[in-house]
């Protein structure tokens, strides 16, 4: 079952992608839809099997790479962690398939696109599959080729091409530090496979390792490693510049790739590796920092940013940053919780977002959109849910939305590891908190409420989503709205360690999430009131007072342009990278290989060697007395050097 | 062994085909010879093909020995013979020879329309030189073949050339002989040392660390200059270019792979200790050659140099590999030595299949091809996986275990060639995104038709390799593993028995 799983969606893939001229656009949509509505089927059986009954297994299914003690299989590994993505991945993946029927109904290339729709989700189950570091790696690769190759679905804009390549670029950087990392793995622990180098893990806790000049603990360098891979794949600061721009591919995708899974790969790699980060500290610390920092500098840009797709790109930005400092107090249950809740609602605003761009004839700019909720009121009120749910609103002790688990249990945790990571954390969570319900309020309000700003010609067509497209809508708001209060329990309350049996291992003196349920009350509801107080001030900015947003943009004009610019890091980039590596690749091209290797190598030799044969020839002049000259003057120099050595 | 030489067989079933086609393909109609030399060379090189599989089902997997080993005497005054046989390290590229010549003379079948018959001789002769190459179990025979591989290619990049043939040509032999002076020299003296030319007992004998090192430098030069390493590359841009589709791919699938498979074969194993002296000297340069040649690769304008540049960067990691000396970096740069040799030959005949429609390299002529050749965009994007090493390729394995073994060895080495991962991405998908990407504007590419049945006919077996090596990459790695297992185990018990290292003192940093 668990191979069905996983090979449907690449049978799929297949299908659609090398017979879809024969099948036809309607057959090769049946055949992803259908495997993938099978996967996620299957996907719930195995989840109750694994999860509940506790029947987590590794299936092996052939040797991948074999040299000497590099040892790596094809396998399967199924456990509680790998079940709960299982279930995320088929389960959004396949809602997102069937929205694509109809976001997708107007575009030529329908078979490829679900072709590589199709063919992610084939990598992405690969990856949580994975019992060893290699097969990771190639889910790891994989999900980035599917993301290049969706980014860049419309091949004729040159935007889209180029973020594309921004996107797989970026990843590599990060895949740099993976690889790194599980070549270190490798020579610390002499294999691959996760279960050896678990079980290894305490026996190298104080090892030392010296790495690249620097001598240091060993576990803290690979885990450092791992983890820069896993802030590539999911954009956490520093190598974020890549989401925003992924934002030129078709929006089911951004719902897909860019809000629910593959950019929570990271978050996974963290979590399945809990055994090795626990027993570094240090590497912990930084994963705090890196994520508080991340949430709260997307949080900062999402509030000034126009385009719908991009704000909520952001907003994912940031919220992965939450996930990251959970993982980093050693809540790792916590942030796989997150990640589990804001797959639905995050995918029910990008699939909502992408139903109000479809409404508006393709437009993306929030500024010309408004006034359109008695238009669309489905859609509107979908959006809704998952803004809700994304903020975290819910009445304490009786009933909210999923985030307001999720993001407490989160913000509560980094608060009870009593550390100043922690405590850092906490801070920059609950301000993003506040930021964050500044800014999605401030996408609904000028959204959908206010006057309408679009052309009349657009507005008369604005019309409500097809059934096709709202069914999926319906079911991920439906996750939205209970999915938290469902699963609190099994995931961070009392059957905690019951549900997630070996899947997460956190050292006795970490259980943050245990302590997390201890804290004081005002920690418990700061979340809480700082987002109430985010959507009060929206409410001031966007709808009582629509002319404040432009004063205060002009009072605090740098840091408005700070925001607006996103902190200047495509630029940075730019000038730092990019550039350099055009003309330094110039300069070595024409002034290296040409100037210097040719010119002293071949070239020179070729040219001395017909300077000196010129020479030669010159000699031969064929004039006797020439030659004549040349003999008196041998015989001269003949004579003397006898005389002088005669007399020497 | 059996009595029947198989290798022998292999080695100079394609030399009978050119004689064949010397001696009888005459015709008054000159199409009609053409036809004929085509047809007898494809041919010749099938059967040839069909005869090298042999090899691979009989090899025994356990063996690190050599095996079809033939060994007639031929000069036994100094005891020099006819020797033949293959290990686990070369049996694979006499395999890769003979499935990229039949290729070759499919991919130029059309393209290919003055002095057809000379141009297939010449690559019969080739295939004849390779194999033999990498057969040869003697010094002698082993020198006469690899020096000898130079005059096809050198008449193919000459005669059948581009624009600057003959300069390029020069530029090839001007290098490539410098390197084989020095070849010969530590030959004879090696012979004056061992008193023997016999591979295998010379890979028993050991010689004085002194003269490890100058046999070291000497080898050195004619391997380092076939790789090519970082900074006598600069040849291979230039033949890449001016050769034909065919000879590029011959130049990159196979001879690239002669530098490589030298220091396997001599350098390692013979000269342990100044390998290992070296070393470092081949992980800096190898290093510069990876960061160096990809950041040229980025500014390049014609297709074949962007790919001739990236082989050079590719050659980097096999040549960190081999002198990381230990399992994983030995298999994986013997095994990215072989994903190159199919998939740089696929870029090359990618190239040319764009090429015999347009007649021209330059990438700024091209656009927007995806809309007129998607079978073409399609393949052409999995060699280019391939090429940047994606997992699930065969480009990935060899790359990866090179990095795994380096790792071992130096980390700072590892993390500079890993470097090569982000760069090798870069100019391969923005050479992909300027080609078949946009819209297509070009008057010219308007009625640009996609693959022909030929040229997928080529294309297949590169298509089914890149991916069972990347999928099921065991059936190759178990051929090498024993011989590579001794390789290693002989190197280390070498180093470790050297009385007072004679460069230890020089070099202690690890």
């Amino acid at each position: 079952m668990d191979q069905l799983i996983v090979l449907l969606p690449l049978i799929g893939a297949i299908i659609a992608g090398f017979f879809g001229r024969l099948i036809g656009d309607r057959g090769a949509m049946l055949v992803t839809c259908g495997a993938l509505l099978i996967s996620a089927a299957l996907s719930c059986i195995v989840f109750y099997d694994v999860a509940f009954a506790g029947n987590a297994r590794v299936t092996e299914l052939f040797t991948w790479i074999d040299s000497g003690s590099f040892e790596v299989s094809w396998a399967l590994k199924v456990d509680t962690l790998t079940a709960v993505m299982l279930l995320v991945v088929t389960g959004v993946s396949s809602m997102v398939h069937v929205y694509s029927v109809g976001y997708m109904s107007h575009d030529p290339h329908k078979p490829r696109f679900f072709a590589y729709l199709s063919l992610f989700t084939f990598f992405m189950l690969v990856l949580v599959t994975a019992d060893n570091f290699v097969q990771m790696f190639f889910g790891w690769e994989g999900v980035g080729l599917a993301s290049y190759l969706l980014i860049g679905f419309w091949y004729e804009r040159p935007s889209a091409n180029a973020a594309a390549i921004k996107a797989f670029l970026v990843n590599r950087v990060g895949d740099i530090g993976f690889a790194l990392g599980i070549c270190g793995a490798f020579l610390l622990f002499g294999s691959a496979g996760f279960d050896e180098v678990f079980t290894a893990v305490p026996n190298f806790a104080n090892t030392e390792l010296e790495a690249f000049g620097i001598s240091g603990h060993a576990l803290t360098i690979i885990c450092i490693l791992l983890f820069i891979g896993a802030m590539g794949k999911s954009a956490q600061l520093g190598l974020h510049t890549w989401l925003p721009d992924a934002m030129e591919g078709p929006t089911p995708v951004s719902a897909l790739i860019h809000a629910a899974t593959m950019v929570t790969a990271g978050v996974f790699m963290v979590a399945r590796l809990s055994p090795m980060f626990e027993y570094a500290p240090v590497a912990l610390e930084l994963v705090t920092y890196v994520g508080a920092l991340t949430a709260i500098f997307a949080a900062s840009v999402g509030l000034t940013q126009n385009d719908i797709k991009r704000v909520i790109a952001y907003s994912t930005c940031s919220q992965l940053g939450y996930m990251f400092f959970a993982l980093g107090v050693s809540a790792y249950s916590a942030g796989i919780f997150h990640l589990m809740t804001h797959a639905f609602f995050k995918a029910l605003l990008f699939l909502g977002a992408g139903s109000v761009i479809h409404a508006l004839s393709g437009e993306q700019d929030m500024r010309k959109m408004g006034g359109i909720f008695k238009l669309i009121p489905l859609t509107w009120g979908l959006m809704w849910i998952g803004t809700i749910a994304l903020l975290g609103i819910g009445i304490p002790g009786v009933f909210g939305f999923a985030g307001f688990y999720s993001k407490d249990i989160v913000l509560e945790a980094a608060y009870a590891a009593h550390s100043t990571h922690g405590t850092f954390a906490f801070a920059m969570g609950v301000l993003a908190a506040f930021m964050t319900a500044f800014y999605s309020c401030r996408l609904m309000f000028m959204t959908f409420h206010g006057r309408p700003r679009a052309s009349r010609e657009v507005m008369a067509h604005v019309h409500e989503s097809p059934q096709v497209m709202l069914i999926p809508l319906y079911v991920l708001a439906f996750g939205a709205v209970f999915a938290g209060l469902a699963a609190y329990q099994y995931f961070v309350g009392d059957n905690k360690a019951a549900f997630w049996g070996e899947a997460l291992l956190v050292l006795p003196g970490n259980d943050t999430v245990e302590a997390a349920h201890h804290v004081p009350l005002w920690v418990k509801l700061a979340p809480l009131v700082s987002g109430l107080g985010g959507v009060a001030l929206a409410y001031l900015y966007y709808m009582a007072a629509p002319g404040l947003p432009a004063k205060t943009a002009t009072a605090l004009r740098p840091l408005y342009l700070f925001s607006l610019n996103k902190w200047y890091f495509d630029e940075l980039y730019d000038r730092v990278f990019v550039r350099p590596a055009r003309v330094i690749g110039l300069g070595l091209w024409k002034s290296g290989d040409g100037g210097i290797i040719d010119r002293f190598g071949p070239d020179g030799v070729a040219a001395s060697t017909q300077n000196a044969s010129r020479r030669t020839a010159a000699l031969q002049s064929g004039y006797v007395y020439h030659y004549a000259f040349a003999m008196l003057v041998g015989v001269v120099v003949l004579v003397t050097w006898y005389i002088l050595s005669q007399l020497g | 062994m059996t009595g029947w030489p198989i290798l022998s067989t292999i080695t100079f079933l394609p030399l009978a085909g050119a004689l064949w086609i010397l001696f009888f393909v005459r015709h008054d109609d000159e199409a009609l010879a053409a036809k004929n030399a085509r047809s007898m060379a494809l041919w010749a090189s099938l059967v040839t093909f069909v005869v090298s599989l042999f090899l691979w089902f009989r090899f025994d997997r356990a063996s690190a020995d050599f095996q079809f080993v033939e060994r007639v005497d031929w000069i036994p005054a100094f005891d020099i013979s006819y020797h033949m046989g293959v290990d686990g390290i070369s049996m694979m590229f006499v395999l890769l020879s003979t499935l990229l010549t039949p290729l070759c003379v499919l991919a130029s079948w059309d393209s290919v329309k003055s002095r057809v018959k000379e141009y297939m001789i010449a690559f019969l002769v080739l295939e004849t030189l390779m194999v033999g190459m990498f057969c040869a179990l003697d010094l002698v025979i082993f020198y006469v073949f690899f020096e000898g591989v130079l005059i096809p290619m050198f008449l193919i990049i000459g005669i059948w050339g581009g624009g600057r043939r003959v300069y390029a040509a020069f530029k090839f032999f001007l290098y490539t002989l410098i390197g084989s002076v020095l070849m010969l020299l530590a030959i004879l003296a090696m012979y004056y040392d061992a008193g023997t030319t016999d591979i295998p007992t010379l890979l028993r004998h050991s010689f004085p660390s002194s003269m490890q090192a100058w046999l070291w430098i000497a080898f050195f030069a004619s391997f380092a200059v076939k790789v090519p390493m970082w900074p006598v590359h600069t040849w291979l841009p230039d033949a890449h270019v001016e050769a034909p589709t065919a000879g590029s791919v011959i130049l990159a699938g196979v001879l690239l792979k002669m530098g490589g498979y030298g220091f396997l074969r001599f350098s390692l194993p013979m000269m342990p200790e100044a390998s290992a002296f070296f070393a470092p000297l081949i992980f800096t340069l190898s290093v510069i050659a990876v960061v160096y040649t990809s950041l040229v690769a980025l500014a390049q304008e014609d297709m074949k140099k962007l790919i001739a540049y990236s082989s050079v960067a590719h050659m980097g990691f096999v040549t960190i590999g081999i002198f990381a000396a230990n399992q994983q970096g030995i298999e994986g740069a013997i095994f990215q030595m072989l994903s190159h040799g199919v998939v740089s030959a696929a870029l090359f005949l990618c190239v040319g299949v764009v090429y015999d429609r347009v007649h021209t390299r330059l990438i700024v002529r091209y656009d927007g091809l995806v809309n007129r050749m998607p079978a073409y965009a399609l393949i052409f994007m999995l060699f280019l996986l391939a090429s940047v090493g994606l997992p699930g390729t065969s480009g990935f394995v060899g790359e990866f275990l090179v990095l795994v073994g380096a790792f071992q060895v130096n980390t700072s080495v590892a993390l500079l060639a890993a470097s090569g991962m982000v760069l090798g991405a870069a100019y391969m998908l923005y050479l992909y995104r300027r080609i078949f990407f946009g819209k297509m504007t070009k008057e010219d590419l308007m009625a640009i038709l996609d693959l022909n049945w030929r040229e997928k006919m080529v294309f297949a077996p590169l298509v089914a390799l890149v991916l069972w090596m990347g999928i099921y990459p065991s059936s190759f790695i178990d051929v090498m593993a024993p011989s590579v297992v001794r390789l290693v185990e002989g190197y280390e018990a070498s180093l470790a028995s050297a009385e007072a290292p004679l460069f230890a003192s020089l070099w202690s940093q690890r």
